[in-house]
C-alpha cells in the first residue's frame, strides 16, 4: 500500500458483506487518500457497487470497518451512521451507475438541493424563509452561487431552467457530479461516470475528475469499467473479483499483475489478446511474480 | 340569478373545507404514496380542538373577536398536528417499506380510533358553540330572497386562499419544500444529498394537518356543530377533491376541493339535498373512469 504518514481519508477494514448464504464481499481492505482518485475496477459481480452501497449507507455491513478521517472534522465510523447523516456530516457524495437525478426539478434546483441543509439551518427550518429574513436571502445567494460555479464547471449554464429529466444523457452524468460537488465533499464516490459516455464525453469527464482532484483538494472514489479512464486518470488501483481483492497499487502494478490478468482474461492464456495485454504478459514473464496477488 | 350567486357563495365556502383537507392527502400520498385515511379525523380532531380552545378563552374572559378568533387559530393549529406527528411516527414509520396495504389498513385503523378516542372522551353528542361572526353584505334581493355575503364567508375564503399561497410558498421556494420535492422523486437520493427524508415527511405530515385542523376551525365556526363523527364524510369528500384535481398535486387539491363543494352546493341548491353525496361521489367514478390522473395531476411517464 502507497500511503502517507497520517491517517488516509478513507480507510475500509476487512470489510464483507454477506446477504444470506452469498458473500458479496469478503474480507476486503484497502484506503483511498486525499487528493487522489482511488479506482475500485474487477469483473462483473465483483462487489463493487455493494462497497458504494455499504459506504453510503445502503447496506449495514455484516462485519468490517469504514473510517472516513474528516480533514476538518475528524474520524467518523461510516458503517455506524444513518444513510442521511453521511452526506451531511461526513460529507461523503455518490453518484449512481443508473443516473438519479431529481428529474422534475430544473437543473439549477436539482443542485441547490444538494446545499439542503446549510439552506435548512439558515432559514431556520423554513420559518425564516417564508418571511424573507435577509440571513436566508443570503444563504440562498450563496447557494445559487456554487451551484452557478458548478454548472458552469460541467457545460450546463444555458441549460440551467431545463427539467434535469429532460437533459440529454451525458450532461445527465456531468449534472450528478455536479450535484454531488454541491454537498461539498471530502470524498467522492463515483459509479460508472463513464458508461455510455462517447469518446469525446469520456475525454472530458476525465479532465472534470482530475479537475475535481486538484482544485477541490478531495479524494476521489471510482468505480469503472472504461479501462481507458481508469488507467489515465486513477493514483491507485483496487481490484475485486468474487468479493475478494486481487491487487492493489499503481496502474503500472496492477496492470502487470498476473491475478488481475488472471481474472479478466480466464486462466489460459489466449491466442487473440489484446495487444496491450500481450504486452503485459510479456512483461509479466521477465518479471518474477508479484506479491499481493489472491486473497489479499 | 341571485340563487346562483348564492349558491356560489355556499359552494365556495364548503370547498375551502375540502381543499385544505385535500391539501394534506395530496401532500402525504406524494411523498410516501399512501392514502392517510386516518387524515378525516385530524380534521374533525381540529374542530374539536377549536371549539375547546374558544371555551377556554370565553372562560378566560377573552371577548374581543378578532383576537378570540386568531388565538383559537394558532393554538388549533399548533396542537392539532401533534397528532398528525403522532400519527406518522406510531402507525405509519415502523411501517415503511412494507406494501402499501398494509399501510393503508393501518390509516383505516387509525381513523376508527380516533374517531372513538374522540367519542370516549367528549362524548357522542352533538357539541354546539354560539356563531362569533355575525352579520354580512347583502348583495342581491328579490322579493323574499336575500343574496346574503357574511363576513364570515368573507373570512373563511380570504384564511384559506392567504392560507393556501403561503403553502405553496413553503413548497416551491423554501428548503423544506425542495427536500419535500426530492423525498417525493426519489427518497434514497433525497437521503445522499443529505436530507433527512423521515423529519421530511414528519413535517409533511405535520403541514398537512396544520391545514386540516383550520379546515376543522372552519367547519365549527361556519356551522356552529360538531360531532366525533363529521370526520369521516368530510374525509372522504376531501379524498375525493385531491383524486379529481390529481392526487400529488397541490393546485389539483386546491382546485379539486373548491370543484367538490361547488358541486355540492349546487346539487343540493337546483336538485335534492339528500343526494349531494351521490354528486360528489358520482364525480369521483367518471374521473376515476375517464382521467385516472385527475385534473391537474401528471401521468406516470414509463420508462422502459
Amino acid at each position: 500500500m502507497s500511503d502517507t504518514a497520517t491517517a488516509p481519508l478513507l480507510a475500509v477494514d476487512h470489510l464483507t458483506m454477506r446477504f444470506g448464504g452469498l458473500v458479496a464481499i469478503d474480507d476486503v481492505s484497502f484506503v483511498a487518500a486525499d487528493r487522489q482518485i482511488t479506482a475500485i475496477i474487477g469483473p462483473n459481480g465483483a462487489g463493487k457497487t455493494t462497497v458504494f452501497n455499504c459506504l453510503t449507507g445502503f447496506y449495514q455491513p455484516t462485519e468490517g470497518r469504514l473510517t472516513l478521517t474528516h480533514p476538518r472534522k475528524g474520524p467518523f465510523l461510516l458503517e455506524r451512521m444513518d444513510g442521511y447523516r453521511i452526506p451531511q456530516e461526513a460529507d461523503v457524495a455518490r453518484t449512481f451507475q443508473n443516473i438519479r437525478l431529481f428529474s422534475q426539478m430544473t437543473v439549477l434546483e436539482n443542485l441547490i438541493v444538494a446545499q439542503h441543509n446549510r439552506l435548512m439551518r439558515a432559514s431556520a427550518f423554513t420559518l425564516a424563509g417564508l418571511v424573507g429574513l435577509s440571513r436566508y436571502t443570503s444563504a440562498e445567494k450563496k447557494a445559487v452561487e456554487k451551484a452557478r460555479y458548478w454548472l458552469d464547471k460541467v457545460n450546463l449554464t444555458d441549460r440551467a431552467d431545463w427539467d434535469a429529466g429532460h437533459l440529454p444523457y451525458g450532461a445527465q452524468r456531468r449534472l450528478e457530479i455536479a450535484r454531488a460537488m454541491c454537498i461539498d465533499p471530502v470524498l467522492l464516490c463515483l459509479d460508472e461516470p463513464a458508461a455510455g459516455l462517447n469518446p469525446r464525453e469520456s475525454h472530458d469527464l476525465n479532465r472534470l475528475l482530475l479537475s475535481i482532484r486538484d482544485e477541490e483538494g478531495i479524494g476521489l472514489l471510482l468505480i469503472e469499467h472504461d479501462m481507458n479512464v481508469v488507467m489515465e486518470i486513477s493514483d491507485h488501483i483496487v481490484v475485486l473479483d468474487y468479493g475478494r481483492k486481487i491487487s492493489d497499487g499503481t496502474p503500472a502494478e496492477v496492470r502487470a499483475d498476473p491475478a488481475v490478468i488472471r481474472a479478466y482474461l480466464g486462466e489460459e492464456e489466449d491466442e487473440e489478446l489484446p495487444p496491450a495485454v500481450a504486452e503485459d504478459l510479456a512483461a509479466e514473464k521477465t518479471h518474477p511474480e508479484r506479491p499481493g496477488g489472491e486473497g489479499a | 340569478m341571485e340563487y346562483f350567486v348564492q349558491q356560489l357563495i355556499n359552494g365556495l365556502t364548503l370547498g375551502a373545507i375540502y381543499g385544505l383537507i385535500a391539501i394534506g392527502y395530496t401532500m402525504v400520498y406524494g411523498i410516501i404514496g399512501m392514502i392517510n385515511f386516518a387524515h378525516g379525523e385530524i380534521f374533525m380532531i381540529g374542530a374539536f380542538t377549536s371549539l375547546l380552545t374558544f371555551l377556554v378563552l370565553g372562560a378566560a374572559g377573552i371577548s374581543w373577536v378578532p383576537l378570540a378568533l386568531f388565538l383559537a387559530l394558532a393554538i388549533t393549529m399548533l396542537l392539532t398536528p401533534i397528532y398528525g406527528w403522532t400519527l406518522e411516527r406510531v402507525a405509519y414509520r415502523p411501517l415503511r417499506g412494507s406494501p402499501r396495504l398494509a399501510a393503508l389498513i393501518t390509516a383505516i385503523g387509525m381513523s376508527i380510533f380516533l374517531q372513538n378516542y374522540v367519542q370516549l372522551l367528549q362524548g357522542a353528542r352533538n357539541k354546539p358553540m354560539q356563531p362569533i361572526i355575525r352579520g354580512g353584505f347583502e348583495l342581491m334581493r328579490e322579493g323574499d330572497f336575500v343574496v346574503l355575503l357574511s363576513y364570515l364567508q368573507i373570512f373563511i375564503i380570504l384564511l384559506t386562499v392567504g392560507l393556501m399561497i403561503v403553502f405553496t410558498l413553503i413548497i416551491h421556494r423554501t428548503a423544506l419544500g425542495r427536500a419535500q420535492r426530492a423525498c417525493e422523486q426519489d427518497r434514497g437520493m433525497a437521503a445522499l444529498v443529505g436530507i433527512n427524508v423521515d423529519r421530511t415527511i414528519s413535517l409533511t405530515f405535520v403541514m398537512g394537518a396544520a391545514l386540516a385542523s383550520v379546515a376543522g376551525f372552519i367547519f365549527l365556526i361556519n356551522y356552529g356543530v360538531i360531532d366525533f363523527f363529521i370526520g369521516f364524510l368530510a374525509g372522504i369528500k376531501a379524498f375525493t377533491a385531491a383524486v379529481l384535481g390529481g392526487i400529488g398535486s397541490l393546485p389539483g387539491a386546491m382546485l379539486g376541493g373548491f370543484l367538490i363543494g361547488l358541486i355540492e352546493a349546487f346539487w343540493s341548491g337546483y336538485f335534492t339535498v339528500e343526494y349531494k353525496d351521490v354528486a360528489a361521489f358520482g364525480i369521483l367514478v367518471l374521473v376515476l373512469i375517464f382521467r385516472p390522473t385527475g385534473l391537474l395531476g401528471k401521468p406516470d411517464i414509463e420508462k422502459v
